[in-house]
């Protein structure tokens, strides 16, 4: 059975359809990575998944519909980085954090875990020594590993990361895409991530989705989707040859 | 090895501290007026009435005991509302210049009791009755029409859609409001005098409904914090972590309206304590609601209570609006605040 199967989904704002017919299967141990050039559709997919747009289609967890689920349930299994954070007061990082637990301390018999699983989130992301200070003090990289680490508090067993080297430097880019990777080995767990850098995709995904045209233009294994005619066609360029000037002046 | 969680809320001499500081403000407020009464006096006459005697001075008795401590306990269990309004509806809406009038609930009851007072409705023998039951009813139907427009735009009740109604809502309420005038005018002093907020005459049936009422809105309100803590970091936040995030905002959109309405109903509009006194209380106690939201219960209180108190003495015998009075105030330390939080963030 997979963990997360989405059938024939497809959003519009009004009028304007952003994608149409998007189907995909996550089984555990997968790592899908959603590419594609601006505007093709692949936050509102996250965002749809989320709850926050209405859709058409279906989004099944455990062949269970979500909107079936509770928000505390969707949320102890599906975990969600947005793109963007924008915090207006000036809560602490360890305030934010805790935030991950809601969905456990809301649950009957409390949340026993739930100091330590901080205690973890802020340790695996670096924000330990940050724990007790304003979020409105930090950098954008620091911010999003804020948020990071209440999605490793929150626990859940799919993690989907719009971007979630958004901001970040290199030391911590390849530190969140290690982080992720060592996450996903754990049995039953999964993750589908939105990345502009198809060099990191192709590094750490097992599948990927390419959306284009307000639809899936290639989706599968790896060496399927990464074919050059398909990456050609989604961004209007010779990709491959892109990534080998960019390479070549490393050597 | 067992974990020990990090408290969020204040310990328990701390809210000893808060309460006996707005004790201290509403004993002020009772003992100073037209006629200050010392305080050992005041005291005694508290005793005599809590004990069944009769009181040294009957006089002093009676203007403490049936015009002050009324009048005292509905303008801190008001500025209590109004404050912990202000703060739910800055966190709900993510947005530091909401307060509980954003949602247009307190226009639409200053039009109840402007229609109330410029076409005479009152009910036999009860003076202030009608503007009392005319707010509470527009302030019950503002409640109504706005969500039931909100859902009518958009069914999630997002805050943009809330925000948007509630200006232009109160916009439209304050055209009407225009025209009332415009066709009583020998009434504009009295609305206009309303419509800036005014406890004089407060009764203890009105200290009860607001007891009751802030009893029950402000625990509901208290119960919900960890979620506007959530609303507060962000609306799309709050869902990945599993906030019901549309009946939530229900929930504390109707609790926030039936208390402002009931405030309203009995005081009037009084201005900038929902808006600034959480802001002040912010800078001790931070944004966490755990904390912020009980604590800007008893700076409310204590706030309102000093501003009634300003209102009655500072041009004796006569008295000032009190919502004259907040505004003033509250325009300058919004000022000060954000001049202050602004320093801080360069």
């Amino acid at each position: 059975m997979s963990i997360l199967r989405v059938e024939n989904l497809s959003v519009s704002f009004g009028q304007t359809p952003i994608f149409q017919d998007v189907s995909f299967e996550l089984n555990a141990g997968d790592w899908l990575m959603m590419i594609g050039p601006n505007g093709c559709g692949k936050s509102t997919l996250v965002r749809a998944i989320s709850g926050a747009v209405p859709y058409a289609g279906r989004i099944l967890y455990l062949d269970e519909d979500i909107r079936r689920l509770r928000p505390g349930e969707l949320a102890r299994n599906i975990g969600i980085l947005a793109q963007n954070h924008y915090v207006g007061y000036a809560f602490t990082v360890r305030e934010v954090v805790r935030l991950g637990r809601y969905a456990y301390r809301r649950n009957r018999g409390g949340d026993p875990e739930g100091e330590s699983q901080i205690r973890r989130a802020l340790e695996l992301t670096g924000m330990n020594a940050l724990a007790d200070k304003s979020v409105l003090h930090l950098s954008g990289g620091e911010l999003q590993r804020v948020f990071l680490a209440q999605l490793f508090a929150q626990a859940p067993r799919v993690l989907i990361l719009d971007e979630p080297t958004n901001h970040l430097d290199l030391i911590y880019q390849k530190q969140v895409f290690e982080l992720v990777s060592e996450w996903r080995k754990e049995p039953g767990r999964a993750v589908i991530s939105v990345v502009h850098d198809l060099s990191l995709a192709r590094a750490y995904g097992t599948q990927a989705l390419l959306l284009y045209e307000k639809r899936a233009l290639a989706q599968g294994s790896m060496e399927r989707v990464f074919d050059p005619a398909y990456l050609n066609t989604a961004y209007g360029m010779d990709v491959a040859a892109w990534m080998r000037t960019m390479l070549s002046q490393w050597s | 090895m067992e974990e020990k969680r990090q408290r969020e809320s204040y310990g328990l001499h701390t809210w000893i501290g808060l309460a006996g500081l707005t004790l201290a403000a509403m004993l002020a407020a009772v003992c100073l007026g037209n006629v200050d009464i010392p305080v050992r006096e005041c005291l005694q006459v508290f005793r005599a009435a809590l004990t069944g005697t009769e009181a040294s001075d009957p006089g002093t008795a009676s203007i403490l005991l049936a015009v002050r401590l009324p009048r005292v306990l509905c303008v801190a269990l008001s500025g209590a509302s109004l404050s912990v309004c202000g703060a739910a509806m800055q966190g709900l809406l993510k947005n530091p210049l909401a307060d509980g009038s954003t949602l247009g609930i307190s226009s639409g009851a200053s039009l109840g009791a402007a229609l109330a007072i410029a076409f005479g409705f009152q009910l036999p023998r009860l003076p202030f009755s009608g503007s009392v039951i005319l707010a509470a009813l527009f302030a019950f139907v503002s409640l109504i029409l706005i969500l039931s427009l909100s859902y009518m735009l958009d069914s999630s009740f997002s805050t943009n859609t809330i925000i948007l109604l509630g200006i232009v809502y109160s916009m439209f309420v304050s055209s009407i409001l225009s025209l009332v005038v415009t066709f009583a005018p020998d009434k504009l002093k009295q609305i206009t005098f309303w419509t800036m907020g005014s406890l004089e005459g407060s009764s203890y049936q009105n200290a009860l409904v607001l007891s009751v009422m802030l009893a029950v809105c402000g625990t509901i309100l208290i119960r919900l914090s960890e979620e506007l803590n959530a609303f507060a970091i962000g609306e799309e936040n709050a869902m990945n972590v599993g906030v019901n995030v549309t009946r939530v905002r229900l929930v504390i959109l109707v609790t926030v309206s039936l208390l402002i309405g009931t405030c309203v109903s009995i005081g009037g509009t009084i201005g900038f304590v929902g808006l600034v006194t959480p802001h002040i209380i912010r800078l001790l106690t931070g944004p966490n609601h755990r904390r912020l939201l009980p604590a800007s219960m008893f700076g409310g209180a204590a706030f309102l209570t000093l501003a009634d108190l300003a209102a009655r003495t500072i041009a004796r015998p006569r008295e000032l609006p009190i919502g004259v009075v907040t505004s003033f105030v509250g325009a300058i330390l919004f000022v000060c605040i954000y001049y202050k939080v602004g320093r801080a963030a360069r």
